[in-house]
């Protein structure tokens, strides 16, 4: 069983969701990034979604955006993502998945790529720009299937492609909340709950919802639809808005302390 | 030629295939919110393509509206500047609204309509694209909003004004470097949001599929007119066919019909400051294969996989990325692809404003600029046809100053 299996299955028997948290690798540098990203893992993040910064962030709001530039300005590259995770590794056994643009890894070499994430101790990779259509290229050149490629589903999904994408899918689904960039506010909770509703009809993956969740309301809201809850801008504000104070790293694992209870079972 | 390439040569003037693929090149390369938009855009293109009614209109606006054909003239007196072949001018800067660009946005605005969409996005660059967009918004009656980089709308502040009386809203984007590439990213990630009522209107032969199709197939009416053009006034086929590539639609719209012909063709990509400097725009010349916008192609990036600045004179070739069929061009060795610098196109810009009466884009200059060369290592029976694929009114606050600061210089 992956860590990924592992994880889902583990919450599941304490009838917990997951609190998946996306950060950007590298900001505001790598030093500094694995400092944050340790202190949220210690407080409870279920899942690490870690950002490969990219030059021209087309899904992405301006929160994120901004975190990117910041990564990429401090010499963020795949390398040093991977070098990340190998660290990281050392010190926390959560989920561990590469979220990217495709061209970074494109540009370090896909069969490189599988190797190198694999051996640094990640579970599985998200790729924004690489609908099943194209994915084949990428998982030809892989030799196994150790890595997950955690597919997403959005409110524009109809049904038939729902399963064409569960299909290919491995780890758990990510659905997209809402149209729109990250970071952007409003949640449709009814059409969130049939979307997942009808994920469930084709799949049996953990599902995980993200795009525009931030307060602790929202995420109790949606963890009760589904299996996790994706939270990224709201960590890059936090970080954004204490760069270079101390007490960052403390800040961010009490964010993380005070969401992950919206993930319990509502009756503790 | 890599030999799994030799046989798709034959395929050229078929290609893409059905999902979208020029060889190894193009493809869709996008968020999975837009996939089902790109699916239906791909649907309502294949059935309007083969529509009677649909290609009726169409040609009844690029002949009332757009003033198609345009010209193809003879330069007399750059020919024998040139010394060699005659250079033929397809004017497509007579076409209404100064470019080419005007084929493509008829062509997508009717297509918007027949979809049933009623606003209408676009990116520009030098502003021709959304110039013409903005213009075919009017005609039709839809809202329209066009996403501009900041540096872009200071260096091409007469295609704003236009833009703006012609009641489009003019997006800055100012994120990056504040041009086309910018003003891509920034129009994408407002897709993402309205893609329930909003249709994107793309310039270029890039973006991913059917886009670089679509385009391409709107803008070909320009090389099937050459085609019948040059017949007609010299009574054979040109030896080679020019053209400026930024991303890359001018060139694809006068290659497509001569891609079986034995006709050479020679794309001309911004050199900048010089390919050696770092500061040029020439992704086929300089940049490797990657994914940007939506589709697989050459773009400049660095090792990591981080799209690289381009630099232009003209804001319509500053772009890090090309049209996946331009790719395939050149892998194939179909198309040859060359550049020319900032100081090259601005001299071609000064000479045909001299000695044919005509201000050319900075875009066209490229081309010129190439052009003049070519015709001069050419016998006098060679025929070259070269893209005038806008009108330089917009570049004269570039232009201007550069010529005045040389006049100063020569003078001190």
């Amino acid at each position: 069983m992956n860590r990924i299996e592992a994880t889902f299955k583990q919450l599941a028997g304490k009838k917990e969701k997951a609190l998946v948290g996306f950060v950007t690798a590298g900001d505001p540098d790598t030093e500094q990034s694995l400092k944050l990203i340790s202190a949220m893992c210690t407080a409870g993040l279920d899942v690490l979604e870690l950002g490969v910064p990219f030059s021209d962030p087309t899904a992405d709001g301006p929160v994120i955006q901004r975190s990117s530039a910041r990564a990429l300005a401090a010499g963020t590259g795949l390398s040093h993502v991977l070098g990340m995770i190998e660290a990281l590794r050392r010190r926390t056994q959560i989920p561990i998945i590469v979220f990217s643009y495709y061209n970074p890894i494109l540009a370090y070499g896909a069969a490189a790529f599988h190797r190198d994430a694999l051996n640094a101790g990640a579970d599985g990779v998200l790729l924004v720009d690489v609908p099943p259509e194209e994915s084949e290229e990428l998982t030809a050149c892989w030799p196994d299937n150790r890595l997950c490629l955690i597919r997403l589903t959005t409110p524009t999904t109809p049904p038939e492609r729902m399963q064409r994408i569960s299909a290919c899918a491995s780890g758990f689904i990510y659905h997209v909340s809402k149209l729109g960039v990250t970071g952007s506010q409003g949640l449709p909770l009814e059409d969130i709950g049939r979307k997942v509703r009808q994920l469930r009809s084709v799949t049996r993956l953990p599902i995980c919802v993200g795009f525009g969740i931030s307060t602790p309301q929202e995420i109790a809201a949606v963890a009760g639809l589904c299996d996790g809850v994706v939270i990224g801008s709201a960590f890059e504000r936090l970080i954004e808005e204490n760069i270079g104070k101390p007490e960052l790293p403390d800040l961010l694992a009490a964010r993380v302390a005070v969401l992950k209870r919206e993930t319990h079972p509502p009756s503790s | 030629m890599h030999p799994s390439h030799a046989s798709l040569k034959e395929a050229h003037g078929r290609l893409p295939d059905a999902a979208g693929h020029f060889g190894p090149f193009g493809g869709r390369y996008i968020a999975e919110t837009l996939m089902p938009a790109i699916l239906e855009l791909e649907e309502a293109y294949r059935r309007i393509a083969s529509d009677p009614a649909f290609q009726q209109e169409l040609a009844r606006l690029l002949r009332d509206y757009a003033g198609r054909p345009t010209p193809l003239f003879l330069a007399e007196r750059l020919t024998a500047q040139a010394g060699g072949a005659a250079i033929y001018l397809k004017r497509e800067d007579l076409a209404h609204t100064g470019a080419h660009k005007i084929n493509n946005t008829v062509g997508q605005t009717l297509l918007a309509r027949w979809m049933g969409k009623r606003k209408l996005i676009a990116e520009t660059g030098a502003g021709q694209h959304g110039v013409a967009t903005a213009t075919t918004a009017a005609l039709f009656g839809m809202e329209c909003r066009i996403f501009m980089g900041v540096e872009d709308i200071r260096r091409q502040a007469p295609n704003v004004q236009r833009m703006r009386l012609l009641g489009a809203e003019v997006v800055p984007v100012s994120s990056g470097t504040g041009t086309l590439k910018d003003a891509m990213n920034e129009a994408m990630r407002y897709w993402v949001e309205a893609v329930s009522d909003t249709f994107y209107v793309i310039g270029s032969v890039a973006g991913p599929h059917p886009y670089p199709m679509m385009v391409r197939d709107f803008q070909q009416v320009i090389g099937m007119e050459v085609k019948q053009q040059i017949q007609a006034a010299a009574g054979r086929p040109p030896a080679a066919l020019i053209a400026c590539v930024g991303g890359g639609s001018n060139a694809m719209g006068l290659f497509h019909p001569f891609l079986e012909d034995a006709i050479e063709l020679i794309g001309v990509e911004a050199a900048g400051k010089g390919i050696g400097s770092g500061k040029h725009a020439a992704a086929l010349g300089a940049g490797s294969v990657g994914v940007l916008h939506g589709s697989k192609s050459y773009v400049l990036q660095d090792a990591d996989g981080q799209i690289r600045e381009a630099h232009s004179i003209s804001a319509g070739l500053d772009y890090p990325g090309v049209g996946p069929e331009h790719a395939f061009l050149k892998e194939t060795a179909r198309a040859r692809y060359v550049s020319v610098t900032d100081e090259e196109a601005l001299h071609a810009f000064q000479t045909l404003c001299r000695l044919e009466g005509i201000i050319p884009a900075l875009e066209s200059s490229h081309a010129l600029a190439w052009a003049i060369k070519e015709a001069g290592r050419r016998p006098r029976q060679d025929l070259l046809v070269v893209n005038l694929s806008g009108r330089g009114d917009k570049d004269l606050g570039i232009v201007a100053p550069l010529l005045r600061n040389r006049k100063e210089e020569q003078a001190s």
